[in-house]
């Protein structure tokens, strides 16, 4: 099928209003080109497009980002009680003054404005290769433009055990911000690293994130996106798996305006293990987009689609996951779910689950559900004398739970938990 | 204690009346037993005396101390000292054990103006009751009711029922799918929490229940009616003859 003609002045226009980064060396300016010549092969993207059929990408293309405003700094911010190594940004500039010193045992750190100056050997090769290769078989022109513009991110290499978590935190104080930030990770054989990220960023915000974890290498991504309801994300996030690999990534997101997290993972080695989750909450204006792509090339693997969307108000939830196996992928067990709790009927959801396989001894599986709270099991709590409004609450918290649960570790998960649980308290019913 | 009178019962959705004038008085203290056929109405009776959805009272009415329980919500008959164990338990995934029945004896405690229990307080207090229902701490920290057999489901209803002290304890064939010392661990449990001021409305199939939780009154309902009130004797009447003398003498 023909790519559909697109007007060029959108991407243009879009490539216009970031301003060119500070020029970098030379293979970094041959990284930008190359990604710049893909965002104008494809265009940007439009709701004509086939892979944005259920969300209209007009407000992340459109030449003026909504205002939003930052809401007061909380009290006690996503993973605060974290002991982690953080890196703040405000505005999509980091501020080192805000953050810790960039250097702990097992991890290398860079500022990706260092990075894409030096000669960093793993780097160089690295930086835009998954995001170039995430490009097929699906077009993923706003990754491409992250590429192509990008100045701000970390460069982050684990090369042994980390100690503590690599916590990016995102702070917001303009109330009009378009923001692009890139991350870019490589997990060297039988190293591991947690990488955390929290914060609402920007009124606007693209975010890249390219993770590579070599064999026997581990990586888990655990990320809060809140709280500010005007707030406009794409994000992408590219993983790449060698042998006895082992990723996990979770997400919440809560509120905003516009969501959508792209994720796409390939197995490249034998035995690896590959998990996404995420859990969404929103109320009224709110529409939450996860696609997810995984590609297995590879024998043996386990990944796993964990997805859970609670929505009231007429929020909107979206989820288009596709599990690829290609040929020779044997002993592939491929799990795939995607749930929507709706808390009214004015709510909203859009699956779109696929399989395409290529190996004849896989185990693949999926499933996709949307429904109300069950009934039964409410009128159960409040016959034992839970109210209903904290009855639902736990009903709510226990459908997300499975998405939860794909969190590693228990201190983080238990936060993650507690998150949900204020937010569901912060609401009427 | 409890005072149903009158009470007149049909779906919300359908044209059917399942209760048709049902009458009944429990005193403080005191145990009634309701045993009857299939169909025969005596869930949902448990149903809408505890707050279910789904039913619409066209008649008659309900009072526990006094007070008028089909006005209040579910949460608010449990906190005036409503329990109804259930028939069938409901698994709830995701809903911690303990977490629920935590929340359910705070939830309760609070609306009643009484201090709530902190988690070591709850603990202590929990594991006692489990013991002695021979229910292990695994299964209390599983997620309500999920993974647990018939007999397990049952003793949990009735550790429940331990903990939240209920005043009226309506108890919906706890005994089925019991086999005999679940049956006795069962009936232990409830006996232990009869006193004065408390009452029990066990509906059965069996009489074998009644042998080891001892009856005052017995009733027999038949469609949507209680047709025939007596004595412990009358369950004995009911295990040796069935239900089809006492049928056709009110036909
Ligand atoms: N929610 C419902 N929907 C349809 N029929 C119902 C419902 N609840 C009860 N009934 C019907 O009402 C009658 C009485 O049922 P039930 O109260 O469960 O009887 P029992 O507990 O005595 O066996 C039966 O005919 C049953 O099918
Ligand atoms: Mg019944």
């Amino acid at each position: 099928m023909a790519a559909p003609v697109k007007d060029p002045s959108l991407t243009d226009s879009i490539l216009a209003r970031h301003a060119a980064p500070a020029k970098a060396s030379h293979w970094a300016e041959a990284t930008r080109n190359d990604a710049r010549a893909r965002l104008l092969a494809t265009g940007a993207p439009v709701r004509r497009d086939e892979y944005w059929r259920y969300t209209d990408p007009a407000p992340l293309t459109a030449d003026e980002a909504t205002d939003c405003p930052p809401l007061e700094p909380e009290t006690s911010p996503v993973f605060d009680d974290v002991d982690a190594l953080r890196l703040v940004f405000v505005d999509g500039v980091f501020a080192p003054d805000l953050s810790d010193e960039a250097a702990m045992d097992g991890v290398e750190i860079q500022p990706l404005s260092e990075a894409l100056n030096a000669d960093i050997h793993w780097a160089k090769d690295l930086y835009g290769a998954l995001e170039a290769a995430g490009q097929t078989p699906v077009a993923r022109p706003l990754a491409a433009l992250n590429t192509a513009v990008a100045a701000d991110g970390f460069v982050i290499r684990a090369t042994g055990i980390a100690p503590k978590p690599v916590h990016l935190r995102y702070l917001h104080r303009e109330d009009r911000s378009d923001v692009v930030i890139r991350h870019l990770v490589r997990v060297e054989e039988g190293a591991s690293v947690t990488i955390l990220e929290n914060g609402q960023a920007a009124s606007r915000f693209n975010k890249v994130m390219e993770i590579d974890v070599a064999n026997n290498g581990a990586c888990h991504h655990i990320r809060a996106q809140g709280r500010d309801h005007d707030r406009l994300a794409a994000t992408h996030l590219f993983a790449r798996l060698g042998t006895e690999s082992n990723f996990k990534s979770f997400t919440l997101t809560v509120n905003g305006r516009l969501t959508r997290n792209e994720a796409v993972i390939e197995f490249t080695g034998d035995d690896a293990v590959g998990h996404i989750a995420g859990c969404c909450i929103g109320d009224g204006t709110f529409h939450h987009d996860d696609t997810v792509f995984v590609t297995h090339g590879s024998l043996n693997c386990e990944s796993r689609q964990v997805f859970k969307k609670v929505l009231k108000n007429g929020a909107t939830g979206v989820f288009q996951g596709k599990i690829l196996v290609k040929e020779g992928a044997q002993k592939t067990d491929g799990y795939q779910i995607s749930q929507a709790l709706l808390l009214d009927e004015d709510s909203e959801f859009n699956a779109k689950p696929e399989l395409e396989i290529y190996a004849d001894d896989v185990a693949c599986s999926h499933g996709s559900t949307c429904g109300a709270v069950d009934e039964t099991a409410l009128f159960y709590l409040r016959s034992r004398g839970v109210p209903l409004k904290e009855a639902q609450d736990m009903m709510v918290l226990a459908f997300v739970d499975e998405a939860v649960q794909e969190i590693e570790d228990d201190q983080i998960a238990d936060e993650i938990r507690s998150r949900i649980g204020q937010w569901l308290e912060r609401r009427s019913t | 204690m409890l005072s149903i009178k009158n009470l007149q019962v049909k779906l919300e959705d359908e044209d059917k009346q399942i209760l048709k004038g049902v009458n009944l008085e429990i005193e403080p203290g005191k145990v009634h037993a309701i045993m009857g056929p299939n169909g025969s109405g005596k869930s949902t009776l448990s149903y809408v005396l505890s707050g279910k959805g789904g039913y619409e009272v066209t008649a008659g009415g309900a009072t526990m101390l006094g007070d008028d329980i089909l006005e209040m919500e579910p949460e608010e008959r449990a906190a005036a000292g409503l329990f109804l164990a259930f028939q069938y338990p409901v698994e709830i995934p995701g809903v911690g054990n303990m977490t629920f029945l935590r929340t359910a004896l705070n939830a309760q405690k609070k609306a009643r103006g009484e201090a709530e229990l902190n988690a070591a307080e709850f603990l202590k207090l929990v594991r006692a009751k489990a013991k002695d229902l021979k229910i292990d701490a695994d299964m209390l920290k599983r997620p309500v009711n999920v993974g647990f057999s018939g007999g397990e489901k049952k003793r949990n209803e009735i550790l429940q029922m331990a903990l939240l002290e209920p005043k009226m304890c309506i108890l919906d064939e706890t005994d089925s799918g019991l086999d005999v010392d679940a049956m006795k661990l069962v009936s232990e449990g409830v006996n232990a929490l009869r006193s004065e001021g408390r009452s029990f409305l066990v509906i059965t199939h069996y009489q074998r229940l009644l042998d080891h939780i001892k009856p005052d009154y017995v009733h027999i309902m038949a469609d949507g009616r209680i047709i025939e009130t007596g004595g412990p004797e009358l369950a004995l009447e009911v295990e040796n003859n069935g239900y089809a003398d006492l049928l056709a003498k009110v036909a």
